[in-house]
């Protein structure tokens, strides 16, 4: 495969300063706000990471208060999505649904989140009850909330209640305020609410960066698959922009709750906040990762031109990229959505990084796009990214290869607050079922949603913001459209099942992975539903053979889990972990792990906090949330072997048409992997033979992986693995899985 | 814009120099006496070359500083707000002459600034202050 060489000259001359700007109407809105509740507190900062309390808001009741994080909450949690899960575990009831009002949701950054020097350094994780699981889900987000956040004063806040009116909390962390304020006239989508508070808040221009807004907008108030959008300002555009806490449908309880936005305004950001054990180790450990990223990002992903996008022709060239709702791998139109176009199209003469300091600065942005539909018509805008999900979850998978479309696909999805992973999969899903006649134009009420057709695709997305027609539906999300149309005897109930992309009610994200059982156990056997946070293991598993046997690959699905896992912990990102490399990473052992990055996580968790830690306990702290959340997901009715299984589409070919387009493959397949022999056998014949082989393989997968993990086959943590991770320090957790062993 | 360069024919740091030029950066710029504190770092061999660490003004660093905290001054000169600086030290990082530098004690980096200081106390005339175009802006 060629490398893409980064030509300047080709890049679109868009004056990225420009825009429809919505600040007209900000004094009449914020003369419409109405005080409910204001507390005074004492701001302070963190101590080696951590401020030591929380914060506890009850939205229904204006109940406000101070918690104090206990050393066991350190030692066992660590910080970010270990803290939510804990005080969501301490929130909650097992009869707990994600629209109660004891549901909670945590943002938490973590210790180490908020550190300048290293790249991928300024995230906080989301937890909540899903609406669309049912079970904890956790979002890993940038933005410049978590960090300001903590440098407010706290390591976490805990939203809980519902309102019965539109209200926006703000934290004012220079001044020591909390302030409930009732919302009545504010504006609902994210690009133009954001906009607003941002200056509403800041005090003045240069106070501007120090104020981050955590909204949603219209298709979470009537759909499940609602996200947040953290924003942070971008001062070299001068506008506000985002990053989302996507998955599993947070910003649907987040409006459930009637939270319009989260307005924080923290002091302004500089390099020791955290106060670090020792600076000077986070100081070097920076400057050679910023320089390894000058060195070899060129050569190697290019992110600082790409961002994400830059695997779209890769996962082509290798099938695995999905296309027409995972059906397919590769699509002959995907240049017109390649990395050699998103080079052109970004604007790539400013600084694109989520937080200070990231050098990786992958979060790209489109700019000069005017929109073509919906309530912005006509209105010139800028879209963030679009990141490799977005390209290939509403581009490929649903067939649009126009590259505006897409960007206006992503940019909706952003403001209208819905997830563009699960929306790409919830509407491939959608447009294969009318292919197949599941569904016609009366069922989806005269959208004709076929392959590629964007204005019918933009169509459906603003009837889900608007709660209306069969966007209303769509935005029940995947699971719950499945039993609809099966309910409703629109087409045969296995042929659905088999091709609706989720598991645990979560839609897959944007990987092939019929021919990577490693792969395949990556996104059924994980904690929160299908997603590439857990574990991506294409390329090792398919690509690169490094996990040929079932140990192998079982080892790979108890060790990135976990590893990555300690991101979520801490406040990193991951992409610096492994999207450059050390230039002689190669010639290293255990290369796919990135031994001198996992060195460098090792020693700012130890720098920043003062605890000495090993490579080894960063998987033992990871190990004690993970079997936490485990137990948590087995606590809420799921969380057991049945809950882990794949749909047949991520497994293998489900149709006719699927299998005689890689009939070579399957073909040699029922050869080499069965020892039998093609010749004579009708494409069912061989289907079948493959649907027994796959379905075979990926339950041995489950067994040789629930092992490792220490788990019963039924998937449950034993209580020797409980009382190996001081998992038995907690009795409620105990009670829980003796009730399954 | 300004910028300060070295000509290895004069300078004579390699032999009996005492490298006043850092010194005097050190002690006048940054309030330290520790010439290896300085915004310039001489080394000169004895066959008569040698290499200096110098910042030319490039203008690399202004490009990738998220708070823009870098910027040219009306000489051309990149300047460095520490009132904005967030101390993530990308301008060292990105910085291909390792120009821009940092010590323990300071949160926030630093470098030359084409003062002349060190031109004046050169006792052997190796370092001047030059006008020079200001390159194109890089995408980095």
């Amino acid at each position: 495969m060629s490398q893409l060489v980064f030509d300047p000259s080709k890049v679109m001359n868009i004056d990225y300063t420009l825009r429809t700007e919505y600040l007209d109407g900000l004094e009449a809105i914020k003369a419409a706000h109405k005080v409910l509740k204001e507390i005074t507190y004492t701001p302070s900062l963190p101590d080696k990471g951590y401020t030591n309390r929380t914060l506890y808001v009850n939205v229904g009741s204006l109940e406000i208060q101070e918690k104090p994080v206990t050393q066991q909450m350190k030692d066992v949690f660590i910080g970010g999505r270990g803290f939510g899960l804990y005080h969501l575990w301490n929130a909650v009831k097992p009869t707990t649904r994600w629209n109660d009002p004891e549901n909670e949701i945590i943002i938490s950054p973590g210790p180490v989140s908020g550190m300048t020097q290293y790249a991928g350094t300024g995230k906080s994780l989301v937890v909540s009850l899903s609406p669309q699981t049912d079970i904890p889900i956790d979002s890993n987000v940038g933005g410049f909330y978590g960090p300001l956040l903590k440098f407010s004063g706290f390591d976490a806040l805990e939203l809980q209640g519902k309102s019965d009116k539109d209200i926006i909390l703000f934290i004012d962390g220079q001044k020591g305020i909390i302030r409930i304020e009732e919302a009545p006239t504010d504006p609902v989508d994210s690009h133009v609410l954001a906009e607003i508070l941002t200056h509403m808040y800041a005090e003045n221009e240069k106070d501007l960066p120090n104020i981050s807004v955590v909204s949603t907008g219209a298709a979470a108030e009537h759909s499940l698959i609602g996200m947040l959008n953290f924003s942070f300002y971008d001062r070299r555009r001068k506008c506000v922009r985002f990053k989302q806490a996507g998955r599993g449908g947070i910003g649907t309880v987040f409006r459930n709750k009637r939270i319009r936005a989260l307005v924080i305004r923290g002091p302004q950001v500089a390099g020791d906040l955290n106060h670090p054990a020792d600076p000077e180790t986070i100081a070097k450990t920076g400057v050679k990762y910023h320089k390894e990223i000058r060195e070899n990002d060129g050569s190697q992903c290019m992110m600082r031109r790409n961002g994400t996008a830059h695997i779209v022709e890769i996962m082509d060239a290798y099938d695995l990229l999905p296309v027409h709702n995972f059906q397919f791998g590769s699509h002959p139109e995907v240049h017109k959505i390649d990395s050699a176009y998103w080079q052109q199209r970004l604007t790539q003469a400013t600084v694109d990084g989520c937080w200070y300091g990231c050098s990786m600065a992958c979060a790209k942005g489109a700019d000069g796009l005017t929109l073509q539909t919906g309530p912005y018509k006509g209105h010139l805008v800028s879209v963030d990214g679009p990141e490799y999900e977005n390209a290939a979850g509403l581009g490929s998978n649903c067939g649009v290869f126009d590259p505006d479309a897409l960007l206006e696909l992503n940019f909706y999805c952003d403001t209208y607050g819905i997830c563009t992973i699960t929306y790409g999969t919830l509407t491939a899903f959608v447009m294969e079922c009318y292919q197949r006649g599941i569904l016609n134009k009366e069922r989806t009420g005269g959208l004709e949603l076929t392959w590629g057709n964007a204005a019918a695709d933009l169509e459906m997305m603003h009837q889900m913001a608007r709660g209306e027609g069969f966007g209303k539906i769509a935005g029940m999300g995947t699971k719950k459209m499945k039993e609809h149309f099966i309910k409703n005897g629109w087409g045969d109930p296995q042929l659905i099942n088999d091709i609706g992309m989720e598991n645990k009610g979560l839609e897959y994200s944007q990987y092939m992975s019929k021919e990577s059982l490693a792969q395949q156990g990556g996104y059924a056997l994980t904690n929160k539903g299908p997603q590439h946070d857990e574990a991506w293991l294409i390329f090792m598993d398919m690509v690169n053979k490094q996990l040929p046997t079932f140990e192998d690959k079982a080892e790979a699905l108890y060790y990135f889990p976990l590893f990555r896992t300690w991101f979520g912990l801490n406040g990193f990102c991951k992409l610096p972990w492994n999207d450059v490399v050390p230039a002689n990473n190669s010639e290293q052992p255990e290369a796919h792990k990135v031994p001198e990055h996992v060195q460098n996580y090792v020693d700012l968790f130890s720098a920043t906090t003062g605890i000495k830690i090993t490579k080894e306990d960063l998987i033992t702290q990871s190990a004690k949330v993970y079997n936490f959340q485990r137990v948590f997901n087995i606590r809420m009715g799921k969380g057991l072997r049945l809950h882990d299984a794949a749909p047949y589409r991520s497994l293998g070919p489900v149709t006719k048409e699927e299998y005689e387009s890689r009939a070579e493959r399957y073909d040699q397949q029922i050869i080499t992997e069965m020892g039998l022999d093609p010749v004579g056998k009708t494409t069912e014949e061989k289907m079948a033979l493959h649907r027994q082989w796959r379905t075979g393989r990926f339950s041995q997968l489950m067994d040789a992986v629930y092992t490792r993990r220490g788990w019963t086959l039924d998937g449950v943590p034993t209580l020797a693995r409980l009382q190996e991770l001081g998992l038995d320090a907690f009795p409620e957790v105990v009670e829980v899985v003796k009730q399954h062993l | 814009m300004k910028q300060l360069v070295i000509d290895f024919q004069k300078c004579d740091a390699g032999r009996n120099c005492n490298h006043e030029c850092e010194l005097e950066c050190a002690i006048k710029v940054f309030k330290v006496d520790d010439p290896a504190q300085a915004a310039l770092q001489i080394k000169a061999y004895e066959d008569g070359g040698g290499h200096a660490v110098l910042c030319d003004q490039c203008g690399d660093c202004v490009v990738v500083c998220p708070s823009e905290a870098l910027k040219r001054n009306k000489l051309g000169v990149v300047m460095i707000n520490k009132s904005v600086c967030v101390g993530c030290y990308m301008c060292i990082g990105f910085c291909e002459k390792d120009a821009f530098m940092r010590n323990s004690d300071w949160i926030t980096p630093h470098k030359c600034t084409s003062c002349g200081i060190c031109v004046k106390v050169c006792p052997h005339g190796a370092l001047s202050i030059v006008d020079v175009p200001e390159p194109p802006v890089r995408i980095i």
